[in-house]
């Protein structure tokens, strides 16, 4: 079974990024081989919809599960869309929280973790107006 | 002649000089284009002869014919369309109605849905014609509410519309055809920073500018240092001045009550299509 944790740089050793949607890079594992893959988040600059178009990726890479620090509404949605089973609130490295996983030490979660924007950093909301 | 009215900061007194403008002169059609909060009506007390829904065209998916190709969802530049192997989103919100998606369907799966966004209104103070949108809460969407104001424009006429404050989309196409735009500042550091984004914008849009001061009195001076190194006419100054604050906060347009400024506006107006060529 293939899990993808979403992470701040390009490796195992990488800390677990805590945006979902606008993460730079989601590590897509092999349960079975521990194999790996990395991919460039392309949605982590989108003016908006980010969460969605990062679903779209690794749902077409065959992911059934995703470790991640918050998901938005719009992610959690098309995630429950996907059929992928969301694991938030994981930090520290991807390799320790794939291990957790494996142990069965962390839980799945049912409803969204933040509101919509939470990755975008503060200043940069684009429904704000410019006063 | 379209004269679009402008500032960068909001607050700065847009509407109180569009307004101004409007009632100083003969038979005008005047469009509020901040759509997310229009206000030239609160001081007009427009007499409303018209009012229609303004919609946007939204995917909607005819689900037996949708094969999950995803087509859609990749064509879509703004994410609005999600497609799982067995279920299809849509989100409306996120949704800019090109109709994209519409097209790049192979199977015909999507039809063309419409989105509520908001209200278009249009009314009556003796000659004096008040277009204006109101977008619906929560909608983020401007752009489209604001061309439907526009396409209401009378080219018989003297135009003048009232733009948003900021200067990204909703400003843009709002000053966009405009033969001039005045950009109503306050000398304020807040006020001079968002000018000079707001011309820069203009600049780019190839639409001839000049400024009105408002509020002249407070702040310092470098609103108008910056205008004479940059070559922008100073084309009116409207002091600080309670009772101008005050007639506003009870709806009234201040040159109801101040009649010596009507001479000031008209003499504006005459500048401005000087400046503009026309």
């Amino acid at each position: 079974m293939k899990i993808c944790v979403s992470a701040t740089a390009d490796s195992l050793d990488a800390q677990v990024d805590p945006r979902f949607g606008r993460c730079p890079y989601f590590i897509i594992i092999d349960l079975e081989t521990m194999q790996f893959e990395v991919i460039p988040n392309l949605a982590s600059g989108a003016m908006g919809g980010a969460g969605i178009q990062a679903v779209q990726t690794i749902a077409n890479k065959g992911a059934k599960v995703v470790i991640t620090g918050n998901v938005g509404p719009n992610a959690f949605q098309a995630l429950s869309a996907a059929g992928i089973k969301i694991v938030t609130g994981a930090h520290g490295t991807v390799r320790e929280v794939v291990e957790k996983y494996k142990r069965g030490e962390l839980k799945g979660t049912s409803a969204p973790t933040v509101g919509g924007h939470f990755g975008m950093g503060g200043g940069r909301g684009w429904r704000q107006r410019p006063w | 002649m379209i004269v679009s009215i402008a500032s960068g900061k909001g607050g700065t007194g847009k509407t109180s000089v569009a307004v101004n403008l409007a009632i100083s002169l003969e038979g005008v059609q005047l469009l509020d284009c901040d759509v997310e909060e229009p206000n030239a009506h609160l001081l007009l007390h427009p007499k409303i002869i018209h009012e229609k829904p303004v919609y946007t065209p939204i995917p909607t998916l005819n689900e037996e014919m949708c094969d999950h190709c995803g087509k859609c969802a990749s064509f879509c530049q703004y994410n609005a369309i999600f497609v799982g192997y067995k279920k299809v989103l849509i989100f409306p919100e996120l949704c800019h109605g090109c109709g994209g998606c519409f097209l790049v369907c192979p199977k015909k799966a999507i039809v063309e849905g419409k989105h509520r966004i908001g209200t278009l209104k249009q009314g009556f103070v003796g000659n004096l014609e008040l277009v204006y949108g109101e977008l619906e809460v929560g909608e983020p969407m401007a752009v489209p509410l604001i061309r439907e104001v526009k396409r209401h424009i009378d080219k018989g006429r003297n135009v003048i519309i009232d733009a948003p404050p900021g200067a990204s989309c909703p400003v843009i196409e709002t000053a966009k055809g405009s033969d001039f735009c005045i950009l109503v500042s306050e000398p304020t550091l807040f006020g001079l920073y968002d000018l000079k984004t707001t011309v820069q914008v203009l600049r780019d849009m190839k639409i001839p500018l000049g400024v009105v001061v408002n509020k002249a009195g407070i702040g310092d001076r470098k609103v108008y240092e910056y205008c004479k190194e940059e070559g922008i006419p100073i084309l009116l100054e409207i002091p600080f001045q309670r009772k101008i604050a005050e007639l506003y906060s009870r709806g009234i347009p201040f040159i109801q009550e101040m009649q010596e400024w009507k001479e000031e506006f008209r003499r504006l107006f005459e500048d401005v299509k000087r400046l503009a060529g026309k």
